[in-house]
């Protein structure tokens, strides 16, 4: 966690085109891609400026830039052909004006705001029957904070993975965060589920047993089921990390890191968490 | 009981205020009603009924592939696929209401709307997709939208240049003897049908909503008054003089939209079209006339263009991913459960092929990021397979006998299912609000994987399970129902 927030500081989460507003283009050279310099060369010609520019895969270069004026756009394909002397393709042209940038950047806060509090709600909910020796809510809170942890592992490593290949923070990267949310929720529930139910058979039962003694039986039970699921999905993400078309390539990647923290987290901190909890409690009860 | 039918009723509302976004909604309400009821009967279910109805679910799941399939290859209902995919440039305007009155505001939006998809049919794309929206919202100001969309034209500067274009407001004569087409729809053979005449858009200088006063049978009849200017009002004096009786067609962006009769001849730089209207209809073509144009001024905001090549390699690569996916889970699921394993796989396939056909008939618009989600629904779909594994295991070990097992080992997994597979589907609700087109892809395939996901789990993999029946006691057939290393 400290790894995470370390890169989070050190190499800094860039905005992407989606939130600043800006204009990002992906243009192929099929015949090779001439020097950056050239196009650098051609790009000032035509007025472009405070603009990045980076290679990308074999024969493409990505330029990051200002909104375009009319004639830019226009001469768009000129430019990079470089008056005609390179054949080139304009493979994607993204343009987003400041406004939709903002309305963007803030729905997304409001989205992840909003899954957090659905979910608090949604646990302190279905698991309302069992308020000894815990408070439903603090079932809720502990998912809460367990997701916080699953949240700042994959923003963590995308920093990083911007530091190392550029990738800046775009809508799909707030998908695949959006997505770990409610994929280690579900991991979350299900040992919590087994909590639930492991109390309620001892109530049954009228046996008595350390809380911390159930919690970890409640572990063992799920655990080969998490592990199991965590795999399953990680094929499947793995096939689309290797595989799967190259817009997608660093959502799953951002994905399959979430999922393995989600997992991770569900077993190692919220139960232990628990049983932390219903400590403080007991001993303030006493 | 209660959660379900409470998310039901969320997804439900999700699908009613999103009604054009989801056309075929209705589909998916029937899946939510038919969880429940699904439930009940298969916990009701006795071994041989249950042999009966696994013969009915596997020939039925061949039966809807074998169909996916051939609607597939037979292009009559092929599945529908974004831009990102197709190749293709979306444009988004924001309109300037400045000048318009508030309560004039949608009348104007739906207007410009019209303008704009009549421009785009007249270049010939495919299907194209010409919307508003109500946007700006969370950034602090409120501002109306035009999203257009066209599937195939890669090419920005021109697409902007077309839509921006001013359109042509055009009069024509009627040949003697042609049959009056209708109006509002283009006409392909034009020029056989019309002639040219000498007065165009340019001469016109106001139109207007009137109401009739002259024709004491019809009082108070809906016209629209045309006012040419001082060279056009000569043009046109000669000739409605010279062509009394024949149909005179208007034209806006090449489509007739009033085709009246001239009845007599016309000076002084005037003329009215009566011409049946409804007022709203009357006013609807002052309006375009005097627009000439757009009702409404509109301004660039952002574009996105995605060539035909870089599409086509993304479904290609897609496709790959996903029969990878399925594959590597499958195999997985196989030599980690052996038998049970098998049944989730097949549980799986039906999973996979119930989901295509959703794409196919709802339509959902598949995304990048719809591949990448129904990727992650396949690695997914399983786990209400492996929670009830274990448990089944679990009951095993307990003594109990694999029909005893297999059934508590279903009932007993529901609730970590249903509360769990409920968290997803919040999300994708969440997800599908916050959504650009892109994350709307997302979410929809998201959403209706975990939804037939928790529905083929409890009830197709149950099914298949006791339809098996077999008394696992010892040996070979206990190996079977085990799993992992352990023998």
């Amino acid at each position: 966690m400290f790894v995470a927030l370390a890169c989070i500081t050190i190499f800094d989460l860039k905005l992407g085109t989606d939130f600043t507003g800006g204009t990002l283009v992906q243009v192929s050279y099929p015949d090779g891609r001439p020097l950056p310099q050239e196009i650098s060369a051609a790009l000032d010609g035509a007025g472009f400026a405070g603009y990045s520019l980076r290679e990308a895969e074999e024969r493409d270069y990505l330029l990051r830039a200002a909104n375009l004026i009319g004639e830019q756009r226009a001469n768009l394909t000129e430019t990079f052909s470089i008056g005609g002397e390179h054949a080139v393709e304009i493979v994607q042209l993204t343009e987003v004006g400041p406004i939709i940038g903002k309305e963007l950047r803030n729905k997304a806060f409001i989205a992840v705001a909003l899954v957090m509090t659905a979910i608090l709600f949604f646990i302190a909910f279905a698991f309302r029957k069992v308020s000894k020796p815990i408070s439903s809510w603090i079932y809720g809170l502990i998912a809460l904070i367990t997701l916080g942890f699953d949240v700042l592992i994959p923003v963590g490593f995308y920093a990083f993975l911007g530091f190392l290949t550029g990738a800046q923070v775009d809508t799909l990267f707030v998908t695949a965060v959006l997505t770990v949310l409610g994929y280690s929720v579900h991991d979350t529930i299900v040992v919590f589920d087994r909590v639930r139910e492991n109390l309620r058979l001892n109530q049954e039962a009228n046996r008595r047993e350390d809380f911390s003694d159930t919690a970890g039986h409640s572990l063992q039970q799920t655990f080969v089921r998490s592990m199991t699921t965590s795999a399953t999905t990680a094929l499947a993400l793995l096939a689309l990390f290797f595989l799967g078309p190259a817009s997608t390539s660093n959502f799953a990647l951002t994905l399959l890191v979430g999922v393995i923290a989600g997992t991770y987290s569900s077993i190692f901190f919220a139960t232990p968490l628990l049983v932390v909890m219903e400590r403080y409690f007991a001993r303030r009860a006493k | 009981m209660f959660l379900i039918f409470a998310s039901g009723a969320g997804v439900t509302w999700l699908i009613y205020s999103n009604e054009e976004a989801i056309p075929g909604g209705v589909l998916v309400k029937f899946l939510i009603v038919s969880i429940p009821a699904l439930l009940a009967l298969v916990a009701a279910m006795s071994v041989r009924s249950a042999r009966l109805f696994a013969v009915g679910i596997l020939l039925g799941g061949v039966a809807l592939g074998w169909f996916v399939y051939s609607v597939q290859v037979n292009d009559t209902r092929p599945f529908r696929l974004g831009l990102d995919l197709s190749g293709g440039t979306q444009l988004v305007y924001r309109a300037d209401l400045s000048s318009i009155a508030e309560t004039e505001v949608d009348d104007s939006m739906a207007a410009l709307r019209d303008t704009i998809e009549r421009r785009v049919n007249l270049f010939g794309v495919s299907e194209p997709i010409v919307q508003t929206q109500h946007g700006g919202t969370f950034a602090g100001t409120s501002e109306e939208r035009l999203i257009v969309e066209l599937p195939g034209v890669t090419d920005t500067a021109e697409a902007i240049r077309l839509i921006g274009q001013t359109p042509v407001l055009e009069f024509r004569m009627l040949r003697d003897g042609a049959p009056v087409p209708p109006t509002g729809r283009p006409i392909e053979n034009v020029n056989e049908i019309f002639e040219p005449s000498a007065i165009t858009g340019k001469h016109l200088t106001s139109a207007q909503l009137q109401f009739d006063q002259s024709i004491a049978a019809r009082p108070n009849d809906p016209v629209v008054a045309l006012k040419f200017n001082s060279e056009g009002a000569d043009i046109f004096a000669e000739l409605t003089r010279e062509n009394v009786g024949r149909f005179f067609g208007i034209f806006l962006d090449g489509v007739p939209i009033s085709i009246p009769v001239i009845r007599e001849a016309i000076p002084g730089g005037t003329a009215v079209i009566s011409g049946n209207f409804q007022p709203q209809e009357a006013r609807e073509l002052a309006r375009n006339l005097n627009f000439g144009a757009l009702p409404l001024p509109i301004e660039l905001i952002a574009t996105q263009t995605v060539s035909g090549t870089l599409g086509a390699e993304a479904v290609e690569r897609g496709i790959m991913a996903v029969l990878w996916g399925i594959a590597g889970v499958a195999l997985f699921m196989m030599l980690w459960y052996r038998l049970p394993g098998l049944i989730a796989v097949a549980a799986l396939s039906f999973y996979v092929i119930i989901v295509l056909a959703l794409f196919q008939w709802i339509p959902v618009t598949l995304t990048a990021a719809g591949i990448a989600a129904f990727i992650l629904s396949v690695g997914m779909a399983v786990d209400a397979n492996v929670l009830i594994f274990e448990r089944m295991k679990e009951e095993l070990r307990s003594g109990k006998n694999t029909t005893e097992a297999i059934r508590d080992g279903f009932s007993r997994a529901w609730f970590s299912i249903r509360d769990s597979n409920i968290s997803s589907i919040i999300t994708a609700v969440i997800l599908f609000w916050f959504g650009t087109s892109l994350i709307k892809g997302f979410a929809l395939v998201f959403g209706l994987g975990v939804l037939v996901s928790m529905l083929s789990a409890i009830t197709i993999s149950r099914t298949l399970m006791l339809a098996l029946g077999v008394e696992a006691k010892s040996g070979a057939l206990r190996f079977l129902f085990g799993s992992g290393t352990r023998i």
